[in-house]
């Protein structure tokens, strides 16, 4: 580390103390009670808190697989240590069992503990705090009707000095804006429902908006697209690199069928999202999210370019004729083209064309090498489906692929670290061939 | 290899419901576990062609495909193409006497028929492109495309008699 950064970092860690000690370390405990009678609850409470934590996606982080559910226990690299996700089933021993429904939105609204301590903001709190105390009161029904399950915490391993606690009351001081989402007066009613549901519940900018030294959203960058888990979850504002904007149509096709036409198909970590969360959500959400951030992305100011970038797109159809023998195209005709062949001058869902894949316009390749090695659905997801090549291809191959294939299909330079890029991917358990 | 568990999909119409790891290409449960042979092993990396099957109304390599994908789904060989063996692409096939050691057939009728379905009317470029990964070590080539076009005109004709 350099002595200028460390010095930078030791003066952010002092403003954090001071902020700490200005603010309250520790907030008071809320009382226990009896765990609630899971038949205690209005079922159409139960129901809709059902759909609130299926499009929260609250068992991505609180359900580990093979695991019984809301248990807890799946450790999340922060880039400050792992965090473990907490039991919000309501066992009163290790879950959330003797929280009452104050305590809960406290925990929602404020990311508080009901024992008083501060939650780490890998728990999306500063999203949740806009959620309305009904659909508050919906999730607190939901988790309290679960069966009860015994899973002791597991250690976070957060390095010193951002483990302590009271700490995090500085954190929040500096980079938390509480309070319900409120109405933008000028927009309409579906931009609204849409940004109270990506801003809240849904928390899109959790992945899609970069985050600063101390883990907290950039809010002058917000959807700027950031790192996420080996992918890059794409820009959400008008900086996104695809060649067709994302308008309403084709984010609501997206968000609700996991695919695009004319961008792609939701793969890896979004193609849960889609299809094991928003699924749950009437057309009418996933409609007013496409709205919302239809109008984010600018798609409106990029629709009058959109027949001239199809036209381009189209352009590349027949790139490939007489390249047969290099050695990138022969693996794209041999491996991909039998799929991804798309003459049509509309776009198509069925035979996707690769000139109009965000992910190979992209700076970032993550997204390319993740999609080739692990393909995009199978593993019981509805929607489109890709095999994965990672156990086909070496890493060599996805080089000259990625190369020929950023080359032919955009007008973006070379892909730099290509070799670094892919071996950093290649899954552990699937060895190149 | 992963635990094993249970799959159950549709295979030519027929339930097949077997236990295995998920991670198993579809190509082991047709050809070990359902018994039909028509379609091949090949390179077992997808680039090839010779496994090619249907996955719902899409044509995917089988020996890349696990069974995890297809779960639920509708699958269809060689052997369920036709029930007796008459698909337009089929007597195409024998019209052209389009293969000679027929290794690849099955895989290459598979894929133009996915190919007829989503380009009706295919050009050469359509042919040759969709076509690409299905390798012929025979160079059988210029016959499977007269034998698509046969196929998908006399697909045509009968839609447009209709």
């Amino acid at each position: 580390m350099s002595g200028t950064l460390l010095k930078r970092l030791s003066f952010a860690v002092v403003l954090l103390l001071l902020a700490g000690c200005v603010g309250l370390g520790w907030r008071s405990a809320v009382a226990p009670i009896d765990p609630p009678v899971a038949g205690s609850f209005a079922p159409p409470m139960v129901a809709l808190g059902a759909q609130l934590a299926a499009a929260g996606n609250c068992a991505g982080c609180h359900t580990t697989a093979g695991a019984p559910a809301w248990g807890g226990g799946l450790g999340l690299e922060t880039g400050f240590g792992l965090v473990y996700s907490t039991n919000i089933s309501p066992d009163p021993e290790t879950g959330i069992g003797n929280w009452s429904e104050a305590a809960f939105a406290r925990a929602m609204h404020e990311g508080v503990a009901r024992d008083g301590s501060h939650l780490l903001p890998a728990f999306p709190y500063t999203h949740f705090t806009k959620l309305t105390d009904q659909d508050v009161e919906a999730l607190y029904a939901f988790l309290m009707s679960r069966p009860a399950v015994s899973a002791p915490e597991h250690k976070n391993t957060i390095r010193f000095p951002f483990n302590v606690r009271a700490l995090q009351a500085g954190w929040k001081l500096l980079y938390f804006d509480g309070g319900v989402y409120q109405p933008v007066a000028a927009k309409g009613e579906q931009w609204n429902r849409g940004a109270y549901l990506a801003e809240g519940l849904t928390h899109c900018a959790a992945c899609h908006t970069p985050r600063n030294r101390f883990g907290a959203e950039e809010k002058n960058a917000a959807y700027a697209g950031a790192p996420f888990e080996g992918w890059s979850a794409p820009p959400l504002n008008g900086t996104n690199p695809a060649p067709m904007p994302w308008t309403q149509k084709d984010t609501f096709d997206y968000l609700r069928n996991g695919q695009s036409e004319s961008h792609g198909a939701a793969a890896g970590p979004m193609a849960l999202v889609v299809h094991s969360g928003l699924a749950m959500l009437p057309d009418a959400d996933v409609q007013a999210l496409a709205v919302y951030f239809a109008d984010t992305n600018a798609s409106a100011a990029r629709a009058p370019a959109a027949a001239a970038a199809l036209l381009v797109a189209n352009s590349r159809r027949l790139v490939d004729a007489g390249r047969e023998t290099e050695p990138g195209a022969n693996l794209y005709l041999s491996a991909c083209a039998s799929c991804h062949y798309s003459p049509a001058a509309t776009p198509s869902s069925v035979q996707g064309g690769l000139a109009l894949s965000t992910s190979i316009t992209s700076d970032d390749p993550g997204n390319f090498i993740q999609t080739v090695m692990q393909g995009v659905g199978g593993a019981g997801l509805p929607g489109p489906y890709m095999p994965g090549f990672a156990a086909a291809l070496t890493d060599r191959d996805i080089v000259l692929l990625a190369s020929y294939l950023r080359s032919t299909r955009s007008d973006q330079p070379p892909w730099a670290n290509l070799p670094a890029a892919i071996a950093a991917r290649r899954p552990p358990t699937t060895p190149a061939p | 290899m992963t635990t094993p568990i249970t799959t159950i999909f549709q295979l030519n119409g027929q339930t097949l419901k077997l236990t295995a790891s998920p991670d198993t290409p579809l190509l082991w449960a047709i050809r070990d576990v359902a018994k039909l042979t028509g379609t091949k092993f090949g390179c077992g990396i997808g680039l090839c062609g010779a496994c090619t099957v249907h996955l719902g109304r899409r044509a995917v390599r089988s020996c890349i495909t696990p069974l995890s994908a297809v779960a639920g789904a509708q699958v269809t060989t060689i052997e369920g193409l036709s029930v007796n063996g008459q698909h337009p692409l089929q007597k195409a096939w024998v019209q052209t006497q389009a293969p000679q050691c027929g290794y690849c057939q099955s895989g290459q009728i598979m894929q133009a028929a996915a190919l007829i379905r989503r380009f009706p009317n295919p050009t050469d470029d359509d042919i040759d492109s969709v076509m690409n990964g299905n390798l012929c070590r025979c160079m059988a080539y210029v016959r499977i495309r007269q034998a698509i076009k046969i196929a998908a005109a006399e697909v045509q004709g009968v839609a447009s008699h209709a």
